[in-house]
């Protein structure tokens, strides 16, 4: 049950949330004007790290808003939550 | 009797108990465990070994016993729990077990419940470390949760103090970010508790910190017949003395090989054990010890270790075998036999007993280097002298592990799962340190090199019954009812589970079976009206300046330009383009709209526009708000559904002009506030109207009545899917499965070739542009069977597998409008095969088929105007 | 006493080792990364089936330490679509005859999968996936309450209860085996033909020359190899990062728990999508239950502890009978989850470097079907029929075999 800092609500148990995988990944603005690999990337691919990863969680059963960790996928440790968009 | 006079500050004296175990009375007292029970009336053998059958005793006092495990056959029963952890009561009975437990197929109806509760800092263990940590701690003004698996003591804590003492209770396991869970044990010790009286709690502990304040951990070394009733760890016996007032044995060896286990030694004499003698591996021991034994007139002797066992022929023992042994633990002399009821074995102590952490379990710990983990007899290898048990639980052998070894097993991990040493009920608390050093002296490698193998919670077993706690039953997952519920459960209406949600199935009229029920209603709404509640469906409500803007980017189809009071339907899709939902959406007012939603998808739904609003559109104006409980809907459909709604609603102008399809009014409907929307999902005149969720039941049943001079008819979801498929409608999740696009289903229509929206990339994929892909079709088969879901379409019936499936039906009903069995299916190139002859194939049986386009019933459209 | 006692399930004597620690060579034509299930038949079948047997099966840890060491051994074939049931009745069949060819005893119990259907939606797509099996030629039969009872006494298949039973489908041949006994047997059998065994040698890199691959970087110092194959379930993302490839593949903890040992009282696999849970009793008698996959990505072989309660709760609806029955231990795994849930077999954007991953939460069932089909891949230089589908292009063409029906939760 991991602890999970809500930047609105402050920590919480990680049941409130949904996760919501890694941060950063924008919607092409065109899609249109990628190829079919690019948009495959953006629709399949998404960076798997063993160590520190930025990753999105929605606080679903709380104020459901979105918000960006940086947590370690080995450890678990979790800092710098942050709504979306907005750098550490 | 072997229990002492005075003494035992575990036991109340004044409380006398009587247990019984395989069949026989026994006296003890309060505060007894079952062991402590046994051992005090003489009972040495309490189970037997799960694969030899060999007598087992007690060997420890707590978790880390392997040896005596009992069925508890009392109260709520247990299948398998060690004696050193069963509570007596007055009436406890309980059996001994070979290892494996019995699940009793009595109802288990004990409560379980679980509780949280936030703390700066769990003390594991109430001894006096433990409460003077937790009061210097409370002190400060922290909150403070103690955990003592038998009871507190003495509490020293003030009044003020945020300190929350639980006994009988075990931390089980750390979890990642201060987690901690314990079980309390509350009431197995009351076996006149009430039932209402929760049997067990799971504690749930936000912790800042965690301090364990247990002591350390007992290892024995090995020696052939270590398994015998009467070999007991020498920590243990000691404590039996002293907790319990019980002597475990008359006359004892002891198998020293650190100073702790001289020291219980000394407890056993002054409690009036006689010593056999007193054995250290060890070259030399501390002289103070070693003295005050001897004074005592106890045979001490350094360098020597038990390396064997005499058995009465109960298989208890009633002598040890002594010998000279070497630093690697090999008898240098013939063995010398000394008599003796108790063999008080211990190598050296570990770290405290691990309270549930994912550890590596402790292997060599300071204190036992140079003693050896197993004895051999001279010129004896494997169990050529006796079985030598590594693991007493697992009924695994020194042999074993050697064995293991010989095939080239040399991790301990591969000898534990070759071996199956350490993976019993006791986490292999006593055998793993055996088997490390066995492993360690078989590989000739230090015992510190060796990667220990990983303890795991729960530190002790927890039942599943308290794992789930209150999550039983009608509790074990929500259920959710409309306001019409009372009445559908009144009238004996079926039900269907649709999510968390219970929907009326159908309405069966006396005997009638499910088909005959939904062939009358499907007649009723297609000639007459027919009325459904269809409050489970999804309602999202969405305001903002920009929702127009945003629907046209979720949505395939253009809603921005939609006028208030109207409605339109709506396909929405994943990014890669496959229908993830449908439903329609009305304008309520310039930035008012209300979205409906498929029944499973609401929730889904909700996050997936608030997803997108958050993280890639914060710029749009658009807030959304489920309102699905909000309101309760009444369908009212069929040729004189119009009659219906006039009758409830006379101010409305219900003209086909005034109030055209697609449309929705505000209006006073059976005098309550509605508002009425026409939309149809049977391809008949229909209006669906919602009120607020507690007007639901009265609205219902003033439809109900309303409806009477026209023969209204309830129907379920099963004719409503009747009736939409004859239509052509899709289900999103029955006739889509995650791997369908909306051109698929023949929705090209609703596709904006003008606009971009989440999915539509997707279409330009080579595989969205094949000719072959599978397309939504009717089938109408020939006979009166009708054609079963799931059955997969082939071209030709029979031939050996694998045969090419071309499809498969995801709806097949009777259709009432064309007096013969419809489906509408999935087919590759299947907006090209109208008119050609395929086979169903449903468990090896083929039915033949005709494709159709999906759309059977009024294709114009003409019947929506009534 | 009232319990007999029965025999212990230890392994037969072995007269000759399984095999040897021994330092790593220079160079092999084949370094497998990874010597789990599917590192080690694919380096059997690579010297069984093509005489490959310059090869070494490298290993961070312990031989089948990872996702072989804690999965919950079910074996069955009965998949939706054509592509994964030719691929997993490959492999059921090869399991059919895997003790007999490898000389090893696995366990290998035929004691059939049993999959719930708890809605009207569940029937259909079980009647739907029945149907597809026997016309794929797998064995499957659809099953309607009254038969479950007959088969799972102890299962409640009364209406009124959170989670009624509507039916199942039932795979006969489909069963379970002993993990550690399959990778050991595979491991013997592959070392006896001279493959080396190397545990706890890391791969830190893997070496590209141009656009082809010239072996890996290790803890124990560089390896060059002719052709590379990474076989690494949970790490798949990490060695692909190694080469600079991205694979549309993210891990998660999987947690699985066995109770105390028991009598028998389940003589079948039940597995039950819709409530997340999968159960069979073991040869010793331990009860051993899955649960679904925690949410997040995680490397920590660790997950939540409200995943096993939600898992437990929904067992004791199914199965009142295991309400005293004990969790004696839980633990997790690393699974590689694909888009589709279904697996990545065959080669890379790089020359000569071959990935085998993605297989989520059910690749022990596949073992010996992947290990022969990634052995004829690598030996061949060019995708084996079987996993023609499983090519990493299929997430650009939007070729997916989409699998979550099947093998989301459950396995």
């Amino acid at each position: 049950m991991l602890y999970i800092p809500c930047p609105w609500c402050g920590p919480r148990d990680e049941t409130e949330f949904r996760y919501g995988g890694e941060a950063g990944v924008a919607y092409p603005a065109d899609p249109d004007a990628v190829d079919d690999a690019a948009w495959s990337e953006y629709l399949f691919v998404r960076s798997n790290p063993k160590g520190w990863f930025e990753e999105r969680w929605v606080h679903t059963s709380g104020c459901r808003r979105w918000f960006t960790v940086r947590r370690h996928t080995v450890s678990y440790e979790i800092r710098d939550p942050r709504p979306i968009g907005e750098s550490t | 009797m072997t229990r002492l006079t005075s003494g035992g500050d575990r036991v109340d004296r004044s409380r006398p108990v009587t247990v019984t175990f395989d069949g026989a009375d026994y006296p003890a007292y309060a505060g007894d465990t079952l062991a402590s029970a046994l051992l005090a009336n003489g009972v040495r053998t309490v189970a037997r070994g799960i694969y030899t059958g060999r007598p087992r005793g007690v060997f420890g006092i707590g978790a880390e016993e392997p040896n005596a495990f009992v069925q508890v056959e009392s109260g709520t029963g247990e299948p398998m729990l060690p004696a050193t952890l069963v509570e007596v009561y007055d009436g406890l009975r309980a059996r001994s077990v070979a290892g494996k437990g019995r699940l009793s197929d009595v109802p288990d109806n004990a409560r379980y419940d679980h509780k949280t509760a936030h703390c700066e800092l769990v003390v594991v263990g109430g001894g006096m470390d433990g409460l003077r940590i937790a009061a210097e701690a409370a002190g400060r003004g922290e909150r403070v949760v103690v955990c003592e698996s038998s009871r507190v003591l003495a509490a020293t804590l003030q009044e003020q103090d945020d300190v929350l003492l639980l006994n009988r209770t075990t931390v089980v396991g750390q979890y990642d970010h201060g987690y901690v869970v314990a079980v309390e044990r509350r009431t197995d010790h009351l076996p006149d508790a009430p039932e209402t009286v929760a049997r067990q709690r799971l504690w749930h502990v936000r912790a800042g910190r965690v301090v364990d304040t247990t002591k350390g951990m007992e290892h024995p070394y090995a020696f052939p017949d270590n398994d015998r009733p009467g070999v007991m760890l020498a920590g243990a016996a000691a404590e039996y003395v002293t907790w319990y007032g019980v002597l475990p044995g008359r006359v004892a060896v002891v198998a020293s090989g650190n100073d702790d286990a001289l020291r219980a030694a000394l407890v056993l004499a002054d409690a009036g054990v006689a010593l056999g003698a007193v054995l250290d591996t060890r070259p030399e021991v501390p002289a103070g010890l070693a003295d005050g034994l001897r004074g005592l007139g106890v045979d001490v002797r350094t360098g020597h270790a038990v390396c064997g066992t005499d058995a009465d022929s109960d298989g208890a023992v009633v002598a040890a075998h002594v010998a000279p042994v070497d630093e690697h633990g090999r008898g240098t002399a013939e063995p010398q036999l000394i008599r003796c009821d108790l063999v008080a074995v211990s190598r050296a102590w570990g770290p405290p007993p691990w309270s549930g952490q994912q550890v590596r379990t402790p292997g060599g710990a300071s204190t036992t280097v140079g003693v050896p983990s197993v004895i051999r007899v001279p010129d004896g290898d494997g169990d050529a002298a006796g079985r030598t048990f590594v693991d007493l639980h697992r009924d695994a052998t020194l042999a074993d592990v050697e064995r293991a070894v010989r095939v080239g097993m040399t991790h301990p991990e591969h000898v534990k799962r070759y071996t199956t040493i350490g993976t019993g009920a006791d986490q292999g608390r006593t055998a793993n340190p055996v088997m490390l050093g066995v492993l360690a002296e078989l590989t000739g490698r230090p015992t510190a090199e060796l990667e220990p193998t990983t303890s795991r919670p729960p530190a002790v077993p927890v039942s599943f019954a308290l794992l789930a706690g209150r999550d039983r039953g009608r509790l074990a997952d929500p259920e959710r009812v409309t306001p019409m519920h009372p009445w559908h459960v009144a009238h004996g209406l079926p039900f269907e589970d649709v999510g968390q949600w219970r929907r009326p199935w159908y309405a069966p009229r006396g005997d009638e079976d499910m088909d005959e029920a939904v062939r009358r209603e499907c007649r009723a709404v297609r000639t007459g009206v027919g009325t459904m509640d269809a409050s489970t469906l999804g309602k999202i409500e969405l305001q903002g300046r920009d929702v127009g803007a945003f629907l046209d980017r979720i949505y395939t189809n253009l809603f921005s330009t939609l006028k208030v009071g109207r409605i339109k339907y709506g396909v929405m899709c994943h990014a890669d383009g496959m229908v993830f939902d449908d439903g329609t959406t009305a304008r309520l007012s310039e930035d008012r709209w209300l979205m409906s939603t498929t029944t499973g998808n609401a929730a889904a739904v909700l996050d997936w526009l608030e997803e997108w609003l958050f993280t890639e559109w914060p710029e749009l104006d658009v807030r959304c708000t489920s309102v699905t409980d909000h309101w309760a809907t009444v369908a009212i459909a069929g040729p004189r559904s119009r009659d219906v709604v006039a009758a409830l609603a006379p101010d409305l102008d219900l003209g086909a002009e005034a109030f055209p399809f697609m449309t929705f009014r505000e209006a006073t409907v059976a005098g309550l506030p509605a508002r009425v929307f026409r939309i149809s999902f049977s391809g008949e005149l229909a209006y669906e109207v919602n009120v607020p969720a507690w007007y639901g039941l009265a609205l219902w049943e003033r439809v109900l009545e309303a409806g009477k001079p026209y023969g209204i008819t309830v129907y379920g979801t099963e004719t409503m899917h009747v009736l939409r498929a004859e239509k052509g409608f899709p289900i999103v999740g029955q006739d889509t499965d995650g791997t369908v696009t909306p051109q698929d289903l023949g929705m090209s229509w609703a596709v904006s070739k003008r606009k971009s929206f989440v999915g539509k990339r997707s279409y330009g994929r080579e595989e969205n542009l094949r000719d072959d892909r599978k397309q939504l079709v009717g089938l109408v088969a020939d006979g009166d069977r009708v054609v079963p879901e799931g059955a997969q379409l082939v071209v030709a019936p029979g031939g050996v597998p694998p045969v090419p499936m071309a499809g498969h039906v995801t709806s097949g009903y009777w259709s009432t409008a064309l007096e013969q069995p419809f489906a509408l299916a999935l087919l590759e190139r299947g907006s090209e095969r109208h008119g050609e002859r395929l086979y169903a194939v449903d468990d090896g049986e083929a039915v033949a088929v005709t494709v159709t386009a999906p759309v059977c019933y009024d294709p114009e459209g003409a019947r929506r105007d009534g | 006493m009232t319990t007999s006692y029965v025999e212990p399930y230890v392994l037969p004597e072995h007269d000759v080792p399984h095999w040897r620690d021994v330092d790593p060579k220079r160079s092999y034509d084949v370094v497998i990364v990874g010597a789990g299930g599917h590192g080690l038949a694919t380096a059997y079948y690579l010297a069984k089936n093509h005489g490959i047997t310059d090869v070494a099966v490298l290993d961070k840890g312990w031989l089948a330490g990872g996702n072989m060491a804690r999965n919950t051994t079910i074996i069955r074939s009965n998949y939706l679509w054509d592509e994964s049931a030719a691929i997993y009745e490959h492999a059921l069949k090869l399991w059919e005859g895997l003790e007999e060819d490898l000389g090893y005893e696995l366990l290998f119990s035929q004691r059939g999968v049993l999959n719930l259907a708890h809605n009207l939606g569940d029937v259909r797509e079980g009647k739907r996936r029945v149907n597809a099996n026997q016309l794929n030629g797998v064995d499957a039969q659809w099953l309607e309450p009254e038969d479950i009872k007959k088969l799972v006494p102890i299962l409640d298949t009364s209406r009124d209860v959170r989670y009624p039973v509507h039916g199942g489908t039932f795979q006969p041949r489909a069963g379970i085996a002993k993990h550690d006994y399959v990778a050991w047997g595979f491991a013997r059998a592959a070392y006896e033909r001279g493959v080396q065994l190397i545990q706890h040698c890391e791969v830190t890199g893997v070496s590209v020359d141009g656009n082809r691959v010239t072996g890996v970087e290790t803890t124990r110092g560089p390896i060059a190899a002719g052709k590379v194959a990474l076989c690494a379930a949970g790490h798949t993302s990490v060695l692909g990062d190694m080469a600079g490839l991205r694979f549309p593949i993210q891990s998660h903890p999987l947690q699985a728990l066995v109770s105390e040992l028991l009598e028998q009282v389940l003589d079948t696999v039940v597995m039950s999508n819709a409530v997340h849970v999968y159960v069979s009793q073991a040869h010793k008698g331990e009860l051993v239950l899955g649960a679904g996959i925690d949410s997040y990505n995680g490397y920590g072989q660790r997950g939540s502890i409200h995943v096993i309660e939600h898992q437990l709760s929904a067992a004791l609806e199914l199965f009142p009978i295991f309400a005293r029955a004990h969790v004696l231990r839980t633990w997790a795994g690393i699974v590689d989850v694909c888009p589709d849930a279904s697996p990545i077999l065959g080669l890379t954007p790089i020359e000569e470097l071959y990935v085998n991953g993605g297989w989520g939460t059910g690749g022990f069932k596949a073992t010996p079907g992947a290990g022969w089909v990634y052995a004829d891949t690598i030996a061949n230089g060019r995708p084996h029929p079987l996993a023609e589908p499983y090519r990493i292009d299929r997430f650009r063409t939007g070729a997916l075999i989409d699998e979550h029906g099947a093998a989301a939760v459950a396995h």
